[in-house]
């Protein structure tokens, strides 16, 4: 694949839980609210499916900004999922500051199906946020670059 | 090895006008695993599928990667296309090149680079999935209806009507609703009692339909077709089987002091009441707030009087659990509290009410017998203001963002109603815009101001406040951009509409989804407006968003066929995307069980064997696959790694973060 931006293009991935921020970011979508293309979303049944070891991952393979969408709190399509990723995540998130991953670059968002504008609104935010920050290179493996 | 397909659709324009879809169908053409591509105009279409059938067949693949729209619009279409070609449905991956590039970048490159990475990560997720099976459940003949308005009793009578049994769960002692606090109904301007209550009789003599009055639902377990609920029965302190309601307890309680709700507190009444003459059931309950007797144990007037010995004060709450295989929704609405709103003076004075309280002074059952009497001195008002959009339209944070949708119609019928009535009383409307599209609407609305001379006036009210008992109303008019102020006898709010309290704790217990002003999601705003997102759970009325009559009548209805629909079935699939516990890895803790909000999972002990002729019994988690509903909450939290998620396993979602974060 060619090089299409020479200058700096974060990369970050989004975790969207199926019910109400996926919704959301297609609502975002079919309203034609813009967000950075290098915002990438993985579509996940609930918040808490996420696996801490997932956002491990991401860094390690050169994310530069991991953001997780849920439900907002109490509307949870499974009741309770959005409880137990906020929690989760919490401890994650201190736990990487720990390890020298600024906490801007982790983020949790409640972003329900209406809120489109939100969606759209938190990604550039998160985006500039971490244009700002730069690369990532504390956890990135550098033998997974080809 | 997996033999892959990747189908590039342009919908249209909507894709091909922003990515590069030929050049996405054949870079994805050379990932490992993918054996064919393709690009074609419309994928959902028949043509399309036929497409992706005849390259199933010919091809000999194992798996499809479409990159169209999201996969909330078109998964289950693509699932079936799969399907009849002899594929499992579950090895069908989306990439959702729509809604998530081709809407929302312009850039043609880097719309195509983000394209491609989507397809990558589909096909990465694909090459690691299974085919999977959906398992299959009856369905229990019987349905539930909560609130007992006029969607709730539709809903009732349509579903009964085609032959299966309906419980009306109503949380106040009669069905109803608030159409039967209503005088007449536009834009016919019949009378709403003459139009409901022989419903609500239909509703009461129908043998397939149980009403379940001053009644709340307090749990609900299960899933779509399987459903438990447990209905508390809160004590009315009148045995319902022997009450006959023939109101002596009415008359002969000394307690006349507690507020009638159904006269939104107008006027008075027992502790023992029967909210009004047409209710159903018609028997009496005892406020306890109220009750002499349950306050201090001496009184007991109307237990001496009933002839019918239904009175009795040692009832308690009750419960009952019944099964049902759909649940509709049906909570209504109430006028949204004014105590944000000073400025009209509602909490000050009483001559300023709001449209549902002029709706029972206007009524012949109302507390005034149908003479309009101001509140305050019981005299006719010879000047009326109407005020409208009061809480609505609203973004400043005190009302809501919403149009109410019926006060621009029901402030018309009243102004006309008075105006007919009473021809010596004027009438003024104070109004931002008069929305009235619908049938006959606008006519309705022109009748108002052409033939009864009600006086509307284009300008919103800054203050209302009293002045030697008179209420001056001061506003703009902005069409001839005059400050004026009105003295009247009487003020009439078009108080915002809100969906009732209850819907949010009801909500909760079913699992489905309520939007920031607490109106109950529907599945899809344009295509399923009648299903909420949770399957087996419909919507009717008022609590998925504002609406009048003859609309709340029609989605009832639409509800009621969806849920017949449903019943109609002998047999549902299963999502098969549920959890899985590997016995070899779990070590019977007891997280997953802990964190699963549905109690699908169990404890069994099972004997391993250890080899050498040896076994052992150890105690591992078992799975229900009917009642797991797929959230992932106990994947994560098993310390062994035991539990994996069908559909969504730990492997491939790993796979999915490695594909995106490949530059």
């Amino acid at each position: 694949m060619q090089e299409i931006n020479k200058e700096y293009q974060p990369l970050i991935v989004a975790f969207c839980c199926n019910w109400c921020s996926y919704a959301g970011a297609d609502l975002a979508g079919s309203s034609r609210l813009s967000y950075p293309a290098n915002v990438k979303i993985i579509r996940v049944p609930c918040s808490c499916r996420v696996n801490p070891m997932f956002i491990l991952k991401a860094f390690q393979r050169g994310a530069d900004g991991v953001i997780m969408c849920g439900c907002h709190p109490g509307d949870c399509h499974y009741t309770t999922g959005n409880y137990y990723a906020r929690r989760r995540m919490t401890l994650l998130f201190d736990m990487l500051d720990y390890l020298g991953i600024e906490k801007e670059r982790t983020r949790v968002e409640w972003v329900s199906a209406a809120e489109g504008v939100k969606f759209s609104n938190v990604m550039n935010e998160f985006a500039a946020k971490i244009c700002e920050l730069g690369e990532n290179k504390r956890l990135e493996d550098l033998r997974c670059k080809e | 090895m997996q033999r892959i397909g990747v189908f590039v659709c342009w919908c249209g324009s909507n894709i091909a006008a922003t990515v590069d879809v030929k050049r996405v169908a054949e870079t994805l053409g050379q990932e490992p695993g993918v054996v064919y591509s393709a690009d074609y105009q419309y994928m959902c279409s028949e043509n399309g599928q036929q497409l992706i059938k005849t390259a199933i067949k010919e091809h000999g693949l194992t798996g499809i990667v479409v990159c169209s729209c999201s996969p909330r619009m078109h998964e289950a279409t693509f699932r079936k296309t799969a399907e009849s070609a002899g594929l499992n449905p579950y090895m069908v991956e989306i990439a959702n090149i729509r809604e998530q590039v081709s809407w929302i970048h312009k850039d043609i490159e880097e719309a195509t680079v983000k394209a491609i990475i989507l397809g990558r990560t589909a096909i990465a997720k694909l090459l690691l999935n299974t085919p999977l099976t959906a398992g299959e459940t009856g369905v229990t003949k019987r349905a539930l209806v909560i609130g007992g308005g006029i969607a709730g009793i539709q809903t009732a009578l349509d579903i009964a009507e085609a032959g299966y049994e309906v419980d009306i769960v109503e949380q106040r002692p009669t069905i109803g609703g608030r159409m039967a606090q209503l005088d007449k109904t536009f834009p016919t301007l019949d009378c709403a009692a003459c139009i409901l209550t022989p419903k609500m009789v239909d509703c009461a003599q129908n043998e397939k339909i149980d009403i379940l009055s001053y009644s709340e639902v307090e749990e609900v377990k299960g899933f779509v077709g399987n459903f438990t609920v447990k209905i508390r029965k809160k004590a009315r302190y009148i045995d319902e089987k022997k009450c006959t309601g023939c109101g002596i307890c009415m008359s002969v309680c000394p307690s006349k002091k507690g507020l009638n709700e159904f006269n939104m507190n107008l006027n008075n009444r027992p502790a023992a009441y029967i909210p009004f003459a047409q209710a159903i059931p018609n028997v009496a309950v005892i406020d306890p707030e109220q009750c002499i007797k349950l306050k201090t144990g001496k009184c007991g007037l109307c237990s001496m009087k009933c002839e019918a010995k239904a009175i009795d004060y040692t009832q308690q709450d009750s419960f009952v659990e019944r099964n049902y295989g759909a649940i509709v929704v049906a909570t209504g609405f109430k006028i949204a509290d004014l105590k944000y709103f000073n400025e009209y003076g509602y909490a000050d004075n009483k001559d300023v009410i709001t449209s549902l309280e002029l709706e029972r002074l206007m009524n012949a059952a109302g507390p005034t017998k149908g003479t309009l009497l101001r509140p305050s001195d019981n005299t006719h008002p010879h000047v009326i203001t109407f005020i409208q959009c009061v809480g609505s339209r609203d973004i400043s944070g005190c009302g809501k963002p919403y149009c109410s949708k019926i006060c621009c119609m029901y402030t018309a019928k009243h102004a006309m109603l008075i105006r007919e009535k009473y021809p010596d009383t004027e009438v003024h409307v104070f109004y931002i815009d008069v929305r009235t599209p619908g049938k006959n609407y606008d006519e309705f609305y022109r009748r108002a101001v052409e033939q009864y001379d009600v006086d509307y006036i284009k300008g919103m009210v800054g203050k209302v406040y009293n002045e030697n008992g008179k209420l001056m109303v001061q506003g703009s008019d902005l069409l001839s951009n005059e400050q004026i102020t009105i003295a009247s006898d009487l003020v009439v709010l078009a108080a915002a509409i809100e969906p009732e309290p209850s819907v949010r704790k009801i909500a909760t217990l079913l699992t489905t989804s309520i939007d920031t002003n607490n109106f109950l999601t529907e599945a899809h705003a344009k295509l399923r407006p009648v299903e909420s997102p949770t399957a087996g759970i419909f919507l009717s009325g008022m609590c998925q968003g504002p609406k009048d009559i003859p609309e709340t009548v029609s989605q009832a209805s639409a509800c009621a066929a969806k849920v017949i629909g449903l019943l109609a079935k002998d047999k549902l699939k299963c999502n098969p995307c549920v959890s899985i516990s590997d016995d070899s890895m779990c070590i019977g803790c007891g997280t997953c069980a802990n964190v699963c909000p549905y109690g699908a999972i169990t404890y069994v002990d099972k004997e391993f064997r250890l080899g050498g002729g040896k076994t052992e019994v150890r105690r591992v988690a078992s799975v229900n696959e009917a009642v797991c509903q797929g959230c992932g909450a106990c994947t994560v939290a098993c310390p062994s790694g035991a539990i994996d998620l069908k559909g969504f396993t730990t492997k491939q979602i790993m796979a999915e973060v490695e594909a995106v974060c490949k530059r």
